[in-house]
């Protein structure tokens, strides 16, 4: 620990160099900033958990140092990397969705396919 | 398809002497980060060449006439895409969280880090820092890779605390393709000498921008014999990187706070090899051949000039590539990336005394413990501008 610098605070500090805006709205950039941190911390607990399963399977009972000292074999590892990998494909199915759509963009709406069918 | 591999787990990060300790959730935290990072590029980035074929190019050349003249046209036209900007947006958020995590498990471990450097720095003549040193104008500009502080900013005077964030978070930036030292670039550059000329032992080795010296130590292991020296101009990274660099075991290795355009210090043609990495791309437009010229006046006849880079962009690259590889420019704060990667690096050398005759391209990829770490990919779903594979630009000066 130390005592003289607030870390915390010192920790989010911006870089120097205008931050580039991606949308037209600045509150969606800070709220996907937001998302994205949070989708980062659901990932952390989710990689807790799994961490207590394991110690639990393996010794019946744990401590929290156990938790913090807890290093996973290479199959371990491997298994909780498919895990967040998976977690991160789901939270981002609407951005890959949207990218599969681009391959077809003369794709009908609904809409336009129910009045084709009506018609067929 | 092919399936991306799974990055390995943080912990399988080697924790020197130096390196901050991660707790379970930061550990965690980087794991995430490596993960959306892989994901980001190779699940999602082929998605920025399909909204330029099939919606920004069809666009620009309805309303032009034409089709763009550079990859500025296409950074202008593709920064209007939505889904480009969606991409973009959350890559930018994740070097953010990159940083937002280095810093805060460095921070709060501050005084034991600094404790830790000390013990490795303090009475040794292997690191001379050099006050009246100034960050460069164009390095105090803007803090690059958006690393608050940048590679010379303190916390507080005298800490590691830049140095050490840089180290922990290049697991995060790269998916784990530099090695459990982070030093594939540097054990690929053993691997390369090994080849290209075996049983060449260089009396002296000079590394210019060294930072925290991931590069050099893998050197001066592997020629444990030859006198390496480091320089940088900034001191917090310096500092990390000398008690890394002696808790690795690099006793042969000087870290010197210099700045590269001014080296005086050293006697015209003193070192065998002289060389860079990753660090080229951070420069200025005067600064770069200034040191180009520098490394030249003090590299012995027969010497090694090499610098490792990304690939300089040409009439051969696609401009859509260019423009791909330039996003770090604009969106990760390499003010210097875009212009560096168009300079005729090679007339550059010719004109410092370095003539085309003698002069090399070559290709290299990081060497990594490939049993844990993933072996770097190119082409699809490379990460453009922290691909683990890089060009060396180098030449043999021409023996008097």
């Amino acid at each position: 620990m130390n005592d003289d610098i607030d870390w915390i605070a010192r920790a989010g500090a911006k870089a120097k160099g205008k931050r580039p805006h991606y949308f037209d709205d600045p509150a969606i950039d800070r709220t996907l900033s937001i998302v994205m941190a949070l989708a980062g911390e659901v990932s952390v607990l989710r990689e807790r958990l799994d961490t207590i399963e394991r110690l639990l399977e393996a010794k019946g009972t744990i401590s929290r140092a156990d938790i913090e000292a807890y290093t996973p074999d290479r199959a371990a590892g491997n298994e909780r990397g498919m895990q967040t990998r998976e977690y991160i494909a789901r939270i981002m199915r609407g951005v890959q969705q949207d990218m599969e759509a681009l391959e077809e963009l003369a794709e009908p709406s609904v809409e336009e396919l129910s009045k084709t069918l009506r018609e067929m | 398809m092919s399936k991306p591999e799974i990055p390995p787990p943080y912990t399988a990060v080697t924790r020197h002497a130096v390196f901050p300790t991660p707790s379970h959730d930061e550990a965690a935290r980087f794991n995430f980060l490596a993960n959306f990072n892989k994901y980001m590029a190779s699940a999602l980035g082929p998605g920025n060449k399909l909204a330029y074929d099939k919606r920004v190019l069809p666009t620009f050349m309805k309303e032009q006439g034409r089709e763009p003249k550079d990859r500025f046209e296409i950074r202008h036209a593709m920064n209007k895409d939505s889904w480009h900007r969606f991409w973009s947006a959350l890559k930018r958020n994740s070097m953010e969280m990159r940083q937002q995590n280095g810093r805060s498990m460095v921070l709060r471990q501050l005084d034991e880090l600094d404790a830790k450097a000390r013990q490795y720095n303090e009475g040794r003549d292997t690191l001379r820092l050099d006050p009246s040193v100034q960050v460069p104008r164009y390095q105090a500009a803007i803090d690059i890779h958006c690393m608050p502080g940048s590679y010379h900013g303190e916390e507080r005077p005298g800490d590691v605390s830049a140095g050490a964030n840089y180290d922990c978070g290049i697991f995060a930036t790269t998916g784990g393709g530099l090695g459990a030292l982070s030093d594939g670039g540097g054990q690929a550059l053993v691997e390369w000498i090994k080849k290209e000329r075996p049983g060449w032992v260089p009396r002296r080795i000079l590394d210019l921008g060294c930072t925290i010296g991931h590069n050099v130590v893998p050197l001066a292991l592997a020629f444990p014999d030859t006198e390496v020296i480091a320089i940088d101009t900034a001191a917090p990274s310096l500092r990390y990187g000398h008690a890394r660099a002696q808790a690795l075991g690099a006793h042969n290795l000087k870290f010197i706070q210099m700045n590269a355009e001014d080296m005086n210090a050293f006697e015209d043609e003193s070192f065998d090899w002289v060389q860079t990495t990753m660090y080229l791309h951070e420069l200025s437009g005067s600064a770069l051949p200034r040191i180009i010229g520098e490394s030249a006046r003090i590299l012995a006849p027969g010497g090694l000039m090499l610098h490792l880079e990304q690939p300089q962009y040409s009439d051969a690259m696609p401009l859509y590539e260019q423009f791909i590889r330039d996003w770090d420019a604009f969106n990760n704060n390499e003010p210097f990336w875009s212009s560096m990667h168009a300079l005729d690096l090679k007339g550059i050398m010719a004109e410092k005394g370095l003539p085309h005759d003698c002069q090399f391209v070559t290709g290299v990829t990081a060497v990594v413990d490939e049993t844990v770490f993933p072996k770097q990919r190119q082409g699809e779903g490379e990460d453009h501008g922290r691909a683990a594979s890089w060009n060396a630009y180098g030449a043999w000066k021409p023996a008097a």
